[in-house]
């Protein structure tokens, strides 16, 4: 069912609330002089909130488009809408006691999360190749900003200048991409371009321009996604950006490529035959993420090893989980890609609590080098069994919540007949063990000469370190629910 | 009238000296000028395919849209040349290498 745009708003309060919210933060930046430090986050997390609250109240159940086919509306949108809102409302409070952006004025920081996330839910749902280029660009041109925000910073600047030179090459070649896809089959709606492609066998010269379709687009999905070789930004980004901000990166615009990466690949490009998708006949897209998914998880995670630079190996570090993500994606199975949104799900929670311990310890130590954080263990107990607890997450020890994703994804691919992608995915996480374990060694073990005095932490962020603690340590208890919810999530908008 | 081939080749050859241009220039706003002819070619297939068949002007609206877009890219990425600028006193990408250490 397609809705025209009159009706289509009923549906579209979400959007509308944050773009409202956004709208008012800018106001009251600009009226309320004396009262703006304190309602502007309010106000940011009252949006949040509420759009969060009508996005569960929305029947996603069933499918159809909104905008005359511009955005998909599914349960898969509700998916990636529930898991963009509270990883915004996670990384604003995450952002309230940090010292890095308590330096600058924060007006249009919270201003810019708002129109992020509204991009990112647009990118999440967008059903048709304008609407995907735009909210993508929508999504980076913030982000751009938002890296860039300590004005006066060098490293900062230099990130978002990075940023700004790599994300505009890719997302320029895969527009490139879109116009000879559309040049081939005569439309921008994806539903019909897989009709277009469906109606005649893709041979001959097709075939290679099909595939040059592919691995330009996937230039631009895998910029977003931090998949190699299209990473090369995210390990300065991510050092230079202020911690919030590249703990935001780290995830939510993460997710949202992997959104599009999935509307675009498994709605536009395959044909959906029980219960798995079959891609068309002659490009062999699948082997692209394949290629894709495995450097991505081996060059992460052996770059990682070296690094003393604790954001940077947590930005290398986060550029292989990308690679275990994609592997999901590259099945063309439900259980595959129920297998990818579990695991988003707990990366979520496993990646922005590692983070966010770096934040705090840096608002007091004002180091991010990993020999400074020796004896941490002594000075607060409780960061240093937190950061523990978040890093075994990451590693996929089985009591905590990392495990669970792992299991799924491995799962998904030995289903598939696939050993050797399991087998490599495997060795790759037993190499990311190394560097993880590393990080918990110098917190614990290792004690410099100086006395330990006691690391000081703000009532919040104790706060928002238990909620991050919370389910990493209980999903693995209750994991069924989370299991129906992906489950119920993968009916995507003329797919299964 | 002029064949479709030749926009095509005509915008497949904006294309690579765009990347061409991105690798090897070191100046931020040269790089740039690197992007906005990526973004051209990409316009130029569009506007070539809209034109040359009869699907309607799907095309020509998405090359509008990526004219618009670009406008704002470049507004903010001149912006983040001129912070870089007043903290290094230079546009030139080598030296913004504090990162790479």
């Amino acid at each position: 069912m397609n809705l025209g745009n009159l009706d289509s708003l009923n549906f579209f309060y979400p959007e509308l609330i944050l773009l409202g919210g956004m709208l008012l933060v800018v106001i009251s930046d600009i009226s309320l002089k004396g009262l703006r430090v304190r309602i502007n986050p309010l106000l940011t997390l009252a949006a949040l909130l509420l759009a969060l609250f009508y996005t569960l109240q929305t029947d996603h159940g069933s499918a159809m488009t909104l905008f005359e086919g511009m955005l998909a509306l599914d349960n898969f949108a509700l998916y990636f809408k529930v898991f963009l809102l509270v990883a915004g409302i996670l990384v604003l409070l995450g952002s309230l006691h940090s010292e890095e952006l308590a330096a600058v004025h924060q007006g249009e920081f919270h201003a810019l999360l708002l129109a992020v996330t509204l991009g990112m839910l647009l990118m999440a749902n967008s059903a048709h190749l304008v609407m995907l280029y735009l909210s993508l660009e929508l999504v980076s041109l913030t982000s751009y900003i938002m890296v860039g925000y300590l004005r006066s910073d060098r490293l900062s600047n230099e990130a978002s200048m990075k940023y700004i030179l790599f994300g505009a090459v890719s997302t320029g070649a895969m527009l490139y991409g879109f116009s000879l896809l559309y040049g081939m089959t005569g439309s921008l709606d994806l539903f019909a371009i897989r009709d277009a492609l469906l109606a005649q066998e893709v041979v001959g010269f097709n075939q290679v321009t099909l595939m040059l379709v592919v691995v330009l687009t996937t230039a631009g999905f895998g910029f977003k996604t931090a998949a190699v070789p299209f990473h090369f930004w995210c390990p300065d980004v991510y050092t230079g950006a202020p911690t919030p901000v590249t703990a935001f990166l780290s995830v939510a615009p993460k997710a949202a490529g992997f959104a599009i990466l999935v509307r675009f690949f498994l709605g536009g490009l395959s044909q959906p035959a029980g219960g798995q998708w079959g891609f068309i006949s002659g490009i062999d897209w699948p082997l692209v993420l394949i290629a894709v998914s495995v450097m991505t998880m081996t060059l992460g995670n052996i770059a990682a090893l070296t690094q003393n630079n604790l954001k940077r190996m947590l930005a290398y570090s986060s550029i292989a989980h990308a690679g275990y993500i994609l592997m999901g994606a590259a099945l063309l199975t439900g259980t595959g890609l129920k297998a990818m949104l579990v695991y988003l799900f707990v990366y979520l929670f496993m990646n922005l609590g590692a983070f966010f311990v770096v934040t705090v310890i840096f608002n007091s130590e004002k180091t991010f080098e990993l020999q400074d954080y020796n004896g941490m263990f002594r000075r607060s107990p409780f960061l240093a069994v937190a950061m523990s607890i978040f890093l075994l997450s990451l590693i996929g020890i089985p009591p905590f919540a990392g495990f669970l994703g792992k299991l799924y994804i491995f799962g998904a691919v030995i289903d598939q007949g696939l050993y050797w992608f399991a087998l490599v995915g495997a060795l790759n996480a037993a190499v990311a063990a190394f560097y993880y374990m590393r990080v918990m060694k110098h917190m614990i073990l290792e004690n410099d000469d100086r006395p330990p005095t006691p690391l000081r932490i703000s009532a919040l962020n104790v706060a928002l370190l238990v909620l991050l603690l919370v389910p990493n340590i209980l999903l693995i208890v209750f994991w069924s629910p989370i299991d129906r919810w992906t489950a119920n999530s993968i009916t995507l908008f003329g797919g299964l | 009238m002029i064949e479709l081939k030749y926009f095509l080749l005509v915008s497949a050859c904006l294309f690579s000296l765009g990347v061409f241009g991105v690798l090897t220039r070191r100046n931020a706003v040269n790089v740039l000028m690197g992007v906005e002819l990526i973004l051209n070619s990409a316009n130029l297939n569009l506007v070539a395919f809209s034109r040359y068949s009869s699907v309607g002007i799907d095309g020509q609206m998405f090359a509008v849209f990526v004219i618009v877009v670009a406008a704002a890219e470049v507004a903010v990425a001149l912006a983040i040349v001129l912070t870089l600028y007043r903290v290094l006193n230079t546009v030139n990408l080598d030296r913004a290498d504090v990162l790479k250490r």
